[in-house]
């Protein structure tokens, strides 16, 4: 499983590498949405800085759609899953494999992300120690509950407006556990550095459930979409 | 005798609706058999379903000696099919496409690299994109896919097509060879002269289902040339 899951990963990451579309078009969009909410927000700054958690992680949010759709549209292109099908490859690990290279460009943009802020918002990023672990939970949060929804709607016809009414309420979690974590980091809330960490609790127990239901179900997805 | 493919009244899903009609077809180790017929008669569903790509929900169904029923899976590594589609991602080159699959297969990357050789595909092409491949390009890309990944069953649809003249030479060449080192091959084509040279022999399908060439037939055929031998030897 695990030797598939870095096979597809290494596969996947190439793809992005190759076709930079991450660098070009994604990290692009969300540096974009985030000086957007400063053109929105700016003539009250108190105001930006005390919501840049939220904005943060909305943007987050909106690029995961781009990633997700992104990475299941490689495998629907020209009988690429048909292929997928017949390797021979573990389904739980042709999941990991795509989770991990959707939390890895999620990860990178996050780390870009958090220099925008930084930037634009004025934000005092303190508190690494917890602002990292929340960015690597909620990638891999998001990556997985991105992997199983994308492969659920891959065949789908209609599937790039789709994905976003399914996968948006299920990570709302995940934007309610990260804001706050973040929040506490970044201390423009009333909450404090220990409550910081029971929302990054959530967020560990969030991506476990979806990393766990996904090599559970992966393969019956890759069957019937 | 242990077939490759052994398909009795087999019927299969396209989406909710039978695709396959009931089929019989027997296919015996290195046979080269042709499976022709009009369009939407039922070929590349016939293919599909010997890969195990589509589920089989009556009659009888053993590709390698495994029931396509229960274990899909199984079957699915052994086979290799060269569909309409390619298989390929556009953004990797040919290189990266053919040694994704080849390692999928558990092949060796050496074993990549003499597909992509063979296809002629090494040089400059090797590490070119997928995306700015012309059909024929992209058509020698996935055979050599299916060469990296050395399959016992080759399933073939439409072979040729989209392949200059050295492309189908390289086809016939290949079929050849896998047929001869024990491979067993399957394939579908409208080009009837090429691939009638090509095969052993051939199966009609129409509607679904095999109208000639089906076992019931090859036994007859079998039974009347024993005929008539014996009764030339008698004479």
């Amino acid at each position: 499983m695990f030797r598939d899951a870095a096979l597809v990963a290494g596969k996947d990451l190439r793809i992005e590498l190759r076709s930079r579309v991450g660098l070009n078009q994604v990290a692009p969009f969300a540096l974009l949405v985030l000086v957007l909410f400063a053109f929105a927000l700016d003539p009250d700054r108190g105001v930006l800085r005390r919501a840049t958690p939220g904005l943060f992680w909305i943007t987050v949010m909106l690029a995961t759609l781009l990633a997700v759709q992104r990475s299941f549209a490689a495998e629907s292109a020209d009988g690429t899953r048909d292929q997928l099908r017949l390797s021979g490859l573990d389904p739980a690990g042709i999941f990991l494999g795509k989770l991990v290279g959707i939390a890895a460009e999620l990860l990178a943009l996050e780390v870009l992300l958090l220099g925008g802020v930084a930037i634009l918002y004025s934000a005092h990023l303190r508190e690494l120690q917890l602002l990292l672990p929340t960015c690597l939970a909620a990638a891999v949060g998001l990556g997985a509950a991105g992997t199983l929804y994308g492969a659920l709607v891959a065949g789908v016809r209609g599937r790039e407006t789709l994905l976003p009414l399914l996968l948006l309420p299920i990570v709302a979690p995940v934007l309610i556990g990260a804001t706050s974590a973040f929040e506490a980091a970044l201390g423009g809330a009333d909450l404090t550095v220990a409550q910081g960490w029971r929302w990054l609790a959530l967020l560990i127990v969030f991506a476990l459930v979806y990393v766990g239901a996904g090599i559970l179900a992966f393969g019956s997805l890759l069957e019937e979409s | 005798m242990e077939f490759v493919v052994h398909l009795r009244s087999a019927v299969s899903l396209l989406g909710r609706f039978p695709a396959l009609a009931g089929v019989d077809l027997d296919v015996a180790p290195g046979e080269i058999v042709l499976v022709q017929g009009p369009n939407g008669a039922g070929k590349s569903t016939l293919l599909r379903t010997c890969a195990g790509l589509l589920p089989v929900v009556a009659g009888t169904a053993e590709v390698l000696g495994h029931d396509l029923v229960v274990d899909r899976r199984t079957v699915r590594r052994r086979v290799g099919l060269l569909g309409h589609a390619t298989g390929l991602y556009d953004d990797l080159t040919v290189a990266d496409n053919v040694h994704f699959w080849a390692r999928a297969a558990g092949a060796a990357p050496a074993d990549a690299e003499a597909a992509i050789d063979r296809a002629g595909l090494a040089g400059r092409l090797h590490d070119v994109q997928v995306a700015r491949l012309s059909a024929g390009q992209r058509r020698r890309t996935a055979l050599a896919v299916l060469l990296a990944r050395r399959p016992e069953l080759w399933l073939l649809d439409e072979p040729h097509a989209g392949l200059d003249v050295d492309g189908r030479e390289l086809v016939d060449e290949l079929v050849k060879g896998a047929a001869a080192a024990g491979a067993t091959v399957l394939l579908a084509s409208h080009d009837l002269d090429r691939a009638t040279a090509l095969a052993h022999r051939s199966v009609t399908i129409s509607g679904g289902t095999i109208v000639s060439g089906a076992p019931a037939d090859v036994a007859a055929t079998t039974a009347a040339t024993a005929a008539a031998a014996e009764v030339a030897h008698v004479s």
